[in-house]
């Protein structure tokens, strides 16, 4: 299926087939070539006209900054810069973005718009108290919902992502621990849960020990149980996990767990597959961080800003960290070291109080879906998720799709492609297609594993588009096609040597020597 | 000397007491092109199953762990330069570390070559 199914175009004068024109400059058309920075400005000029300091004296005795050899760009050049860089990326505003276990899905212009309000766009943490309630309001309330949504205890709101809320999660259960005089060793982290679980272990000190997953992709219960002891402080599980399925056995894990005289640590990344059907709370889980930025539709990629506040199970809860909005009589309160009085908090995860423009657009999105509409949120995400699956199923192996239905992610195996062809191939030939590839070999307990999550933003019509395109590679990969190991063809680059790429980085640009004997990138070892 | 595998997929070349330890030519293999490699410090004592070195590929990281315990009398420092050895020549000049067996015991339960390459078979 073309996305230009009736054909139109306007009539253009005939050229001869393979007459290939190359253009003067590399662009072709709206296809635009975009030189570096550093190629663009040189570093002895300066894009803004301003009058010479003259003789003036500095007090900065001596210590001027010589010169740091950026580049001296106008403003229009800069802008024109970046546009042309961002017409070479993709983005979910450009098509389905099915990357597995980071739920890409739209952020509403809402949620933007709400955020821009200038009494909360232009708040400022310092501050006073009685100048910002109306944003304490809205941390507060969206911590409710956090909670009710969740079934726990109480939630921490400043962690900034996804990691450092495991890391929050963690202290907690670390305090508590100790806190009873009861420092344990060891974190026990199953095959199927997310890779930052076992950094996030190993950071907070402990020695890090893999569960094995059993046949249906979940974890292996009895294993589990024959490992538990009196070294074991937590367990650490990804529920649902990255295969894209549920721990059926939940509460009998949090059940044993608590037995052995450990915690349960739950990675919440996935919650946008069970919000509004599961509570974790239910399920025994002691602390649980959430994605703003997954399941609450915040903006995520290109580097944040996240948001993982965690919520907390009453025997943790009471080592959160620092400050927390609390409320008090008409109004609302910081809670900081100065007020918290006899407080056993471990300490404080940032400087202030977490990501406000993210609370309000996370709030903005909760508030127009209503409890209902979150419920529903989940029903279409696991809807689309099963419909990629049972779509490919004939075409590509799908190690755990005898087991059920899965949530809100579809995995496959690379298993019945042809000889010599991988998922990378695959994946790259996606490009050509114009979709952006689904997460690739994670996780790891599957053989060239692709993890496809579309999110409940797609369309029937925008699914029946990638599928298309999706099925089309996949029989390519499977019947050989070698020119499948050349894509991708019509990306702005070619495919890139990721192994040179890591082996010998390039980090710094370097001034091409003027005999021309050396280009900009040729640095070699991380570029000096 | 002789030739044992473990089902972690590590080798060891063992003469005497002291054994060479690597990952087999089917690890490397699955792991793609290998990036970076960190072997252990001359004195490090390893358990059995601890982790001793780290091999990470375009694909995936992981650990080497300890297929015997003892002392660690070398790590391959020319790892640190040219990862790539390991996918070259994993079983031999792609070693990871030389270590000293402080229980030759441990050997019993390996595979010798035969074995191996028919248990990589039937994964």
């Amino acid at each position: 299926m073309a996305n230009n199914p009736s054909g139109w175009a306007p009539k253009s004068p005939e050229v001869a087939e393979g007459h290939d024109v190359e253009t003067v400059t590399g662009n072709r058309a709206l296809m635009l070539e975009e030189p570096l920075l550093f190629e663009i400005g040189a570093t002895d000029q300066c894009g803004v006209d301003i009058d010479p300091a003259g003789n003036a004296p500095t007090r900065l005795g001596g210590l001027e900054r010589g010169s740091v050899d950026l580049p001296g760009l106008s403003e229009p050049q800069a802008v024109r810069h970046y546009t042309r860089l961002s017409r070479q990326n993709y983005g979910i505003d450009l098509g389905v973005f099915p990357l597995g276990s980071c739920t890409m899905k739209h952020n509403p212009r809402l949620n933007e718009k709400v955020a821009r309000l200038p009494g909360f766009a232009d708040v400022h943490p310092l501050q006073p108290v009685d100048t910002v309630q109306g944003a304490l309001e809205c941390i507060e309330k969206l911590g409710d919902w956090l909670i009710k949504l969740t079934g726990m205890h109480s939630v921490a709101m400043s962690p900034k992502a996804g990691a450092h809320g495991e890391l929050c999660g963690l202290l907690c259960i670390r305090a508590a621990l100790e806190a009873r005089g009861d420092a344990r060793k060891v974190v026990l982290v199953p095959e199927s849960a997310h890779g930052t679980n076992p950094a996030t272990a190993a950071f907070c000190g402990y020695r890090v020990e893999n569960i094995p997953a059993n046949d249906a992709g979940r974890v292996d219960l009895d294993a589990l149980k024959a490992r538990l002891g009196p070294d074991v402080a937590a367990v650490m599980i990804t529920n649902p996990n990255t295969c894209g399925l549920f721990e059926p056995d939940m509460k009998a894990i949090s059940d044993a767990v608590h037995t052995a005289g450990a915690l349960v640590y739950c990675d919440g990344a996935n919650f946008n597959a069970i919000v509004g059907r599961v509570r974790p709370g239910d399920l025994g889980i002691d602390a649980m961080h959430i994605n703003l930025h997954k399941t609450f539709s915040t903006p995520h990629g290109g580097g944040g800003p996240g948001a993982g506040p965690v919520v907390l199970s009453e025997a943790v809860a009471p080592y959160a960290p620092l400050p927390y909005v609390r409320k008090s009589g008409d109004g609302y309160e910081l809670v900081e070291e100065e007020n918290a009085g006899d407080s056993d908090s471990f300490g404080r995860m940032v400087a202030f109080h977490g990501q406000m423009g993210m609370f309000t657009r996370a709030l903005a999105y909760m508030l127009s879906h209503g409890a209902d509409g979150l419920k529903q949120v989940a029903e279409d995400a696991v809807l689309n998720a099963n419909y990629v699956l049972r779509r490919m199923e004939d075409l590509l192996d799908a190690p755990y799709a005898h087991s059920g239905p899965c949530m809100h992610e579809a995995i496959f195996s690379d298993r019945g492609f042809a000889e010599g062809l991988s998922t990378l191939d695959l994946a790259k030939g996606l490009i050509d297609e114009g979709f952006h590839p689904m997460t690739m070999y994670f996780p790891l307990v599957v053989h060239g594993a692709m993890l496809v999550e579309p999110t409940e933003t797609e369309s029937r019509d925008g699914l029946d588009q990638f599928i298309t395109a999706f099925r089309h590679v996949a029989k390519r990969a499977r019947e050989g096609d070698e020119t499948l190991k050349q894509a991708p063809l019509y990306a702005p680059r070619r495919r890139l040597d990721e192994t040179l790429a890591a082996r010998q980085p390039v980090l710094a640009y370097k001034t091409p020597a003027p005999d021309g004997s050396s280009t900009g990138l040729g640095a070699k070892y991380g570029g000096g | 000397m002789s030739l044992y595998f473990t089902k972690e997929h590590e080798w060891l070349r063992v003469d005497g007491d002291v054994a060479v330890v690597g990952i087999s030519k089917h690890a490397a293999e699955a792991l793609g092109d290998i990036v970076f490699a960190e072997t252990p410090e001359a004195g490090r004592d390893l358990s059995k199953g601890d982790d001793a070195a780290v091999v990470e590929s375009v694909k995936a990281a992981s650990d080497v762990y300890a297929p015997a315990s003892g002392e660690v009398l070398e790590g391959n420092e020319a790892l640190a330069d040219n990862p790539g050895l390991v996918n070259e020549d994993p079983e031999g000049e792609g070693w990871f570390f030389k270590m000293k067996l402080a229980n030759q015991g441990e050997l019993d339960g390996m595979m010798d070559e035969a074995a191996y390459r028919a248990w990589c078979e039937t994964l």
